[in-house]
Order: C-alpha cells, then structure tokens, then sequence
C-alpha cells in the first residue's frame, strides 16, 4: 500500500518539474503550463491529506477536498484571463519568447 | 494492486510532466500535459476522491487544455528555434531546482506520520459526490456563491481583453 510520504514525494517532484518549467524555458505558454503542473501537484497534496485525515465517522476530510475545488474553479478562470492576456501581448509584439520581450527591464 | 496502479500513474504523471518541459514544439507540450493531468486523474481516484478525480477529467484535461491548444493553433506557433544559451542563468534554475528537490525530499522524510498507511474508510450508503455536495453546500454556500462572481468577472475580463483596440 502507497503511504502518505510516497504521494507527497510525487506531489513535490511535480512541483519540481513545474517549477523547472517556469525557470528554465523561455516561451511563455511553456511558462504558462509549468504553473499549472505546480498547481496540480499542490492538488494532490491536498487529497493526500484529506485521505490521510479520516473523520470520526470514517469519511476523508471533505473540507479538504472543497477547497481541491475552488482551487480548480479559481485555475480554469486563471488559464481563461492568462491565456488573453498572452494573445493581446502577441498582437502587440508578433512573439511570445521572453527574452524579446524586455521594454520595461531595467 | 493499488501499490502497482500508484507507481504506474505516477510514473506516467512525472514522465509527461518532464516532457512538457523538454519538447520544442508548443503542441506536443500542451499533449503532454493532457496525459500528465488524465494520469493525475487517476492518483485521485487512488485517493478514493471519485468527485474530484471526474472534475480533473472535465475541467483540466477537458476545458483547459482545449483553450491551450486553442490559443497555440490561433497563434501559429512553431518550433521554438534554438537560441544562444544564457549559461549563468540556466546554473541558477538547475542550483534552485536541486536545492528545492533536496528540501522537499527531506521534509518529507521528517515529516510525523508521512511512512503510515492510510486508515480504512467506513462502508456507507451513499456516494462521494453527496457528501462532497453537503460539504460544499451546507459549510461553504458563500465562498462557492463569491467563486461564480469570480467566474462571471474572469469571462468579462477575457472579452474586454481580447478586443482590437485596447482603449
């Protein structure tokens, strides 16, 4: 039987791996889906706890998993509003490379 | 049997998620990601939080990652054309990132209770979805009322956004 340890290992390598997305890769949809992997894993995180906290009545912790979906609700308007955003930007600018993208750097 | 399930869609989850950050091409990442999130599905199920496992499906593999490949294919985008490494800054991520992954590694190991087994669940007569229903909608009425407001906000957002002239 997998234990608590062995999800939360999985959970952080995903947030590992998101995070090698988001600080090694340079086009900003790449970027984008490296932040979503992130918040996957503090997901599965979250169910992990949930299982693992059962109630006196034998149940998992549901309050958990709520907060699992406002966490996806919050997500998919986070894609929708990020997504528009990176369209008007390459309308502007023909490219959604970084490093072509440096007017306001310093 | 789960032990095996586990380690088969964890595997699958951390392989499409590493290839959604090794490929080149947008598309093949953003195909990707939807095995990592169906695998991902899966541990879930693992987990006995059907509800969950079913919204993933839906609204990860399903509405998000239609609106990515969307915008991918609107956008034309090819191949990223390799570019002149930044050594300095490719060490940095690779310095954090293994930094990280030995923190987390051994905040997992010290963790009280992170090698026990998960306790037996009680048999009861109804499905995961009701309860999951009464919790969310006897505890947490507002909260879910205040999250379709976001929604409604983010879907003006989107359209004000993607207008031709930003005014």
């Amino acid at each position: 039987m997998p234990t608590l340890g062995d999800y939360l290992l999985v959970s952080g390598l995903l947030f590992s791996i998101g995070l090698a997305g988001v600080l090694l890769r340079r086009n900003l949809l790449i970027i984008f889906m490296g932040l979503e992997l992130m918040l996957n894993a503090a997901n599965l995180s979250l169910v992990a706890f949930a299982r693992h906290g059962v109630t006196a009545f034998g149940l998992p912790d549901y309050n958990a998993q709520v907060l699992v979906f406002f966490i996806i609700t919050v997500a998919a308007a986070e894609v929708a509003v990020g997504l528009a955003i990176i369209v008007a930007l390459y309308r502007l600018r023909q490219t959604t490379h970084v490093e072509d993208l440096n007017r306001m750097k310093f | 049997m789960l032990t095996i399930l586990f380690w088969v869609f964890s595997v699958l989850m951390l392989a499409s998620a590493a290839a959604v950050v090794l490929f080149r091409n947008p598309v093949n990442s953003a195909m990707s990601l939807v095995l990592s999130f169906l695998a991902l599905a899966a541990l879930f199920v693992t987990l006995d939080a059907y509800f969950i496992g079913i919204i993933q499906v839906l609204v990860y593999a399903g509405a998000v990652m239609v609106l990515f490949l969307f915008i991918i294919m609107l956008l034309d985008l090819k191949a990223e054309a390799r570019r002149k490494l930044n050594i300095a800054a490719l060490a940095g991520g690779l310095a954090v990132l293994g930094g990280f992954v030995v923190l987390i590694i051994q905040v997992v190991k010290s963790l009280p209770g992170s090698s026990d087994h998960f306790p037996a669940l009680a048999r009861t007569g109804y499905s995961d979805v009701y309860d999951v229903g009464m919790t969310l909608f006897s505890g947490f009425n507002l909260p879910f009322q205040i999250i379709g407001v976001l929604l409604l906000v983010a879907t003006v957002g989107v359209v004000i956004l993607s207008r031709r002239s930003l005014r």
